[in-house]
């Protein structure tokens, strides 16, 4: 590989190389450390109490549990949905196994503004395809929770997918036929031998799904109507505070969201290096974090 | 799950006639806000194109301390809520920002520094473990034959990262037209000038006006799905290539 090369790369000359270096270190700097540092500046730039107060009020409270509340429905449901699925598409070839595998990246492709106007239009209580049986079964859901949660997993959908097919295409499918010769069933074998191999991939799928389900903010301002402390996530809730020009409450919300994505960022990473022991370069994931061994001694993640 | 809410926009979208469809994709506001997002978009697709190929030639072929940090600071923009980088990006570049820059707030290059902000991992992610594969056999071949580095870089490694950034290129700008919660804030939302085409349909949509809403969407949607289409292809043409 590659990486064992490093040495003897060809590199242009130093000057060309620390130029190109300070560019790229500088372009990542302006765009994502200095705004970040700038949050975290601006939210305690009148204190502690301030800021805690800022994200103590009920409505901010309600706006935080809400969130955690869409991702702790949206992603078990994504994660097992994305497991079968991923399954399906590496293990089995079927008529329509193209087509499947290109709508599952679709809501990639699709703004979620777009995906909040679709669930009003099958679900709104007053003309929606479905909405107006459902109300009438008493289930709303537009402008309610359920709404928003089908929100949170229409984006965070092909996450898990997405990580679990390519380790499964990598380890291959001879441990799950070893399985079923030795008389394992379908579970067993499931249990025993291919959830351990994709653990690794579907956690990273969790991860990123779980990123992405705490900060939705287009579908789900959509279709949730936005009333505060009741159909308020905590970047809605943050859209709102911004514009009656409460800054110390919006510094607030977006320290709480940041300290939320740099958790999933340390996550991320611990997992990316696990991978890199364990698969050595299985799927892209694995692969975009694999240094080469001249490395620089460890830096600590800061994160 | 998927294909019904495509589906219901598409349906809703026709619901007047043909004539109606093209009435609302046609309305000055709306026209306007299409030319925003896609003009945006492709501004945002070039500099991610350069500025991400070259990160991603730093933090593979290049040592410096603190290297693994930059590498995994690459993800923050996925994981950062993208209301929040609406809003790191006012607080530092607004007019009333700490650098006091004028010019970026509530103006086009709000918005493309919104979406550079969005879209920057895509194109690193996507060359990165490309080039870590690469070979640096036939580099050195090159430069022992008298090749400069451009010419090397031009005539070898461009060639072999070719699909992979335009793959990630295809992500970005397909994430970049659909982009809103972290425009939301930073364009100000002024029709004619920094309004895009999915603040337009929200604010469409406010206004219970579903049939033009659904008519822009469709359009957005045909842009994005038409560069799904392109990566599936790209992605045959390097299986096919490639090996």
């Amino acid at each position: 590989m590659a990486a064992s090369t490093s040495k003897n790369i060809v590199k242009g000359g130093p000057v060309a190389r620390i130029g190109l270096r300070s560019v790229a270190l500088g372009y990542l700097a302006i765009l994502l450390i200095f705004p970040v540092i700038v949050v975290f500046y601006k939210a305690f730039e009148d204190g502690w109490s301030v800021a805690w107060e800022a994200v103590s009020n009920p409505e901010a409270q309600h706006a935080i549990w809400l969130t955690i509340l869409m991702v702790l429905v949206a992603v078990p449901i994504n994660t097992i949905f994305g497991i079968a699925c991923a399954i399906v598409l590496v293990r089995h070839r079927f008529r329509g196994r193209g087509i499947l595998n290109a709508i599952i990246d679709m809501p990639f492709a699709i703004s979620p503004v777009v995906i909040g106007l679709s669930l009003i239009i099958l679900y709104g209580s007053r003309d929606g395809w479905f909405g107006q049986d459902l109300a009438a079964m008493g289930i709303e859901v537009i402008f309610t929770p359920v709404g928003m949660a089908l929100a949170t997993m229409f984006v965070s959908l092909p996450f898990v997918v997405r990580e679990v097919v390519p380790v499964l295409e990598e380890i291959g499918d001879d441990q799950e036929q070893a399985a079923a010769t030795l008389g394992a069933g379908p579970w067993q074998t499931f249990w025993r031998i291919t959830l351990p191999s994709i653990r690794w991939g579907v956690t990273y799928g969790v991860v990123l799904a779980t990123a992405r389900a705490l900060g939705e903010f287009g579908a789900v301002s959509v279709v949730s109507g936005r009333v505060a402390g009741s159909t308020e996530t905590l970047p809605v809730y943050l859209r709102r505070v911004f514009e009656s020009f409460n800054e110390a409450g919006t510094y607030a919300a977006a320290v709480v969201l940041a300290l939320l994505a740099l958790i999933v960022l340390a996550a991320m990473n611990l997992i990316q290096r696990r991978d890199r022991a364990i698969l050595a370069g299985a799927g892209v994931a694995a692969e975009a974090t694999v240094v080469p061994h001249t490395d620089v001694p460890d830096e600590k993640e800061s994160a | 799950m998927v294909l019904l809410p495509i589906a219901a926009v598409t349906a809703t979208s026709l619901e007047g006639g043909l004539g109606a469809f093209w009435k609302a994709v046609t309305a000055d506001q709306a026209v306007a806000a299409l030319k925003l997002t896609v003009l945006a978009s492709v501004i945002v697709v070039v500099i991610n194109v350069v500025s991400g190929t070259a990160i991603a030639w730093v933090l593979v072929r290049d040592e410096f301390p603190g290297k693994r940090f930059v590498n995994s600071l690459v993800d923050l923009p996925f994981a950062l809520p993208t209301v929040v980088a609406g809003l790191v990006l006012l607080a530092l570049y607004g007019d009333n920002g700490i650098l006091g820059i004028s010019g970026v707030s509530f103006t086009k290059v709000g918005v493309v520094m919104a979406l550079l902000f969005v879209t920057l991992p895509f194109v690193i992610r996507s060359v990165q473990p490309v080039l870590m594969e690469l070979d640096t056999d036939m580099e050195e071949a090159a430069a022992s034959l008298g090749a400069r580095p451009w010419t090397i870089f031009r005539r070898i490694i461009l060639p072999n990262l070719a699909p992979a950034i335009i793959a990630g290129a295809a992500l970005a700008f397909a994430r970049a037209v659909g982009e809103f919660g972290a425009l939301v804030l930073i364009s100000g939302n002024i029709p004619f000038d920094t309004e895009v085409s999915a603040v337009y349909i929200f604010s469409q949509i406010e206004s219970a006006n579903m049939e033009s809403a659904a008519a822009v969407s469709v359009v957005l949607l045909a842009i994005s799905v038409g560069m799904l289409f392109l990566i599936k292809l790209l992605g045959r043409w390097t299986v096919r290539h490639g090996r």
